[in-house]
């Protein structure tokens, strides 16, 4: 892996990769250390294989996937926002893939457009909110889809966890109202004994004992909320997951269980996943990819153990300064604040905070490139920054970027 | 569980201190209003030497804590007394007026929640449209229109066009063939029960317009109740994951964010029984209307010390009652209140 870009920060090691996590724990397991191996129990036995092969058809699924090719594939996508002062660009052209059983971790700092991209794909989007590209999900386009064929693909093929596990579920309903509302849904035809049965699988692969069947939400932490969100999400066995921050409320210890819960659904269930977080330690441990979001737009994209070792975008460099580690001795921020998206800077989003920025990068937008050289395809590490070699232009907008330059690009 | 009924019984417990406050309150704020029962009688035919033996006579010249005591330990066991000035028992009072303020009660809180609701539901459903705004003023109007309005302006526009009545219970005839032989002293169902239907007929269509004047006013606060609540369970996080599940919209609003919403109003509904009485009493003075109300107001206006404290008390056991029934209603539907 070589260097690519001059000078990186080299100051300030990249904090070292998560390795390992604790064993699942909970009040009630206590001792059952094997209980994540012994617990991975078959959903599969419980499925009713002949109405979902039948779903399937009449979505016009193939049953079995093609692997090749990718569950979700996000083509420029722009998500805007309609308000008083204008509209607010939360996403702006952004294009990634996610392959079969994939975990593509998606970071950036708050009101980057990460939560925006995760809500655009199940068409979960406020009033007032436009989008448009293109959006297939195995093959098939999302955005052409009406609102009931939508409605049909949510929860059964794509699903989400949120980051609130407190507020998630309906204080007023039993978990097992939970389940068998969710399943009753999709599945009409399933009896009251199947559900539960199927439900109470995937509860205890999530490590929810079946006597807490009947309780209600608040009877349970935090945790074991997030966890029976997962199990609600997972009880479907959805193709594409989309995990909103999913650690965001709860405590390191619980953290790690959800983040194993989330990697294990992976290799068990070929789930792909994105996983939306600004915990960079959670990246590491849980992604395959990851794609570095600033300002609406994707950054940097590419094999999570790359881009961590190796950063190339300037932003993602100074992200992975910013983390805290025990060897931290002084805390690092970036300087400024993330542009307004009603009137984004002109060029690159991140010049006007960017330490090594040029001429050029006021002037024009980056192209994604291979960090290696050559185009971006599916599974290269690309990034947006005309700091790449690959790219030409003009020598002299190579100078660094004037403060006063800078004040005119903001200006303009 | 065992916490439901723990639950019960603590509410019901609370009730004790409750009516310990009212009954106090009702006495002292008797006593401090000017005049008293003997002067209101006789007062302007009599010298006031004579005044005054008359109301040491009736003991009204007591020190107030022996008449305060005097008053407590009789409610305690259950002896409201009798009236000073007709010598009626309070008790009778309530059998015999209680039912025309109950069925009163009853149909103007049914129109209040068959109009309130489903208003309010529409309201928020349709946000910021030209129906929510109607909604909305019509919400506020009705409100914060005084009752006696509203009934006068029911008799000249409502009655006359459909030919409703507008005074009393019901008409002579009816009146004097229930009251002959009184079952329950609830004239609409005395009429049930011995088969008179021409007799209930004639009742309901006396109740149209006091319920729908008393129903208006509290369903614009169940409106407004219901509307914002609405609101907020439609955008609480909840109702946006059962969204993501793919539970279909009708579901995510009756089963997530409407029955949510109704915790609240449940709460209001009982808040409002207070208010509904204090209703009543303008209703039916404004309807002729043969309840407590117009009772309470006689007595009054005679200063009959326990006339008005029997029948207030008889109004504060209700709204107790109620709130007691809410409290109930309230652990049922949310079971994090059987936790608190």
């Amino acid at each position: 892996m070589s260097v690519l870009f001059p000078e990186p920060n080299k100051d300030r090691p990249v904090p070292p990769l998560g390795k390992g996590l604790p064993p699942l724990y909970d009040g009630s397991l206590i001792g059952k250390k094997d209980f994540v191996e012994e617990a991975v129990c078959p959903i599969e036995a419980t499925v009713p294989l002949g109405e979902e092969a039948e779903e399937a058809e009449r979505l016009g699924i193939a049953a079995k996937p093609d692997p090749t090719v990718p569950v979700i594939d996000a083509q420029r996508i722009r998500i805007w926002y309609g308000t008083p002062k204008g509209a607010v660009r939360a996403v702006d052209d952004v294009s990634f893939y996610i392959g079969k059983g994939e975990i593509l971790g998606l970071v950036g700092e708050s009101g980057s457009g990460k939560s925006t991209i995760g809500r655009g794909l199940l068409g979960l989007l406020p009033d007032g909110s436009v989008m448009d590209g293109k959006l297939e999900f195995k093959g098939e386009d999302l955005l052409a889809l009406t609102d009931k064929e939508r409605f049909k693909m949510r929860g059964r093929n794509l699903a989400m966890i949120f980051q609130e596990p407190l507020t998630r579920l309906n204080p007023l309903m039993r978990v097992s109202e939970h389940f068998t509302e969710t399943l009753r849904t999709h599945f009409p035809k399933m009896t009251d004994a199947e559900i539960e049965e199927r439900s109470l699988s995937v509860l205890k692969t999530i490590g929810i004992p079946p006597t807490r069947w009947m309780a209600y939400p608040h009877e349970f932490s935090g945790g074991m909320r997030q966890r029976i969100m997962i199990a609600l999400a997972l009880v479907l066995r959805p193709a594409f997951v989309v995990a909103d921050e999913p650690t965001t409320a709860l405590d390191v210890l619980v953290e790690a269980q959800i983040v194993r819960i989330l990697r294990d659904l992976k290799e068990e269930f070929d789930t792909a996943l994105l996983l939306i977080t600004h915990n960079l330690g959670i990246i590491a441990e849980a992604c395959d990819r990851v794609a570095v979001m600033y300002a609406g737009k994707i950054v940097e994209i590419g094999d999570a153990r790359e881009v961590f070792a190796n950063p190339q975008h300037p932003y993602t460099q100074e992200l992975l300064r910013s983390t805290i580690t025990l060897t931290t001795d002084g805390l690092h921020s970036i300087p400024g604040a993330p542009p307004n998206l009603i009137d984004p800077p002109s060029g690159c989003h991140f010049h006007p905070r960017c330490p090594r920025a040029m001429k050029q990068c006021a002037l024009a937008e980056p192209p994604m490139r291979n960090v290696h050289g050559g185009d971006s395809k599916p599974g290269t590490t690309d990034a947006a920054c005309w700091l790449n070699p690959a790219l030409s232009f003009p020598e002299e907008n190579r100078a660094p970027l004037e403060r006063e330059a800078i004040a005119d690009a903001e200006e303009a | 569980m065992g916490s439901l009924p723990r639950y019960v019984l603590q509410r019901i417990l609370l009730v004790i201190p409750m009516m310990f406050i009212l009954l106090t309150m009702v006495f002292i704020l008797l006593r401090v209003a000017p005049g008293d029962p003997i002067s209101a009688a006789v007062g302007d035919k009599l010298d006031p030497a004579a005044l005054e033996a008359k109301k040491t006579a009736a003991g009204l010249n007591r020190p107030l804590i022996v008449q305060y005591l005097e008053y407590m330990g009789n409610t305690i066991t259950g002896n409201f007394g009798q009236t000073i000035t007709d010598n009626r028992p309070v008790l009778e009072i309530v059998r015999d007026n209680g039912g025309a303020t109950l069925t009163l009660t009853l149909g103007a809180f049914l129109i209040a929640l068959l109009v309130g609701i489903p208003l309010g539901r529409i309201a928020a459903r349709r946000r910021d449209t030209a129906a929510d705004g109607v909604i909305r003023i019509f919400g506020i109007v009705s409100y914060a229109t005084p009752i006696f309005f509203i009934g006068l302006l029911m008799q000249l526009y409502v009655a006359r066009p459909l030919g409703l009545p507008t005074s009393s219970m019901a008409n002579a005839k009816t009146t004097a063939l229930l009251q002959s032989d009184p079952i329950t002293h609830v004239l609409p169902i005395d009429a049930l029960i011995t088969g008179q239907w021409a007799a209930f007929g004639d009742i309901a269509v006396h109740h149209i317009l006091p319920c729908f004047t008393l129903g208006l006013m509290i369903c614009g606060v169940f409106i407004r109740m219901t509307r914002v609540n609405l609101l907020q369970t439609l955008q609480s996080d909840y109702v946006e994951a059962a969204r993501a599940r793919g539970i279909h919209e009708r579901r995510v609003i009756s089963k997530h964010a409407f029955r949510n919403a109704l915790v609240p109003v449940v709460t209001i509904i009982g808040l409002q029984i207070a208010m509904m009485m204090g209703g009543a009493v303008l209703t039916e003075s404004t309807f002729n209307w043969p309840g407590l109300g117009t009772q309470l107001m006689k007595y009054i206006q005679a200063r009959d010390y326990i006339g008005v404290q029997g029948i207030i008390t008889f109004f504060a056991l209700i709204v107790a009652a109620v709130s007691v029934v809410v409290d109930i209603v309230n652990a049922l539907i949310d079971p994090r209140v059987r936790y608190e």
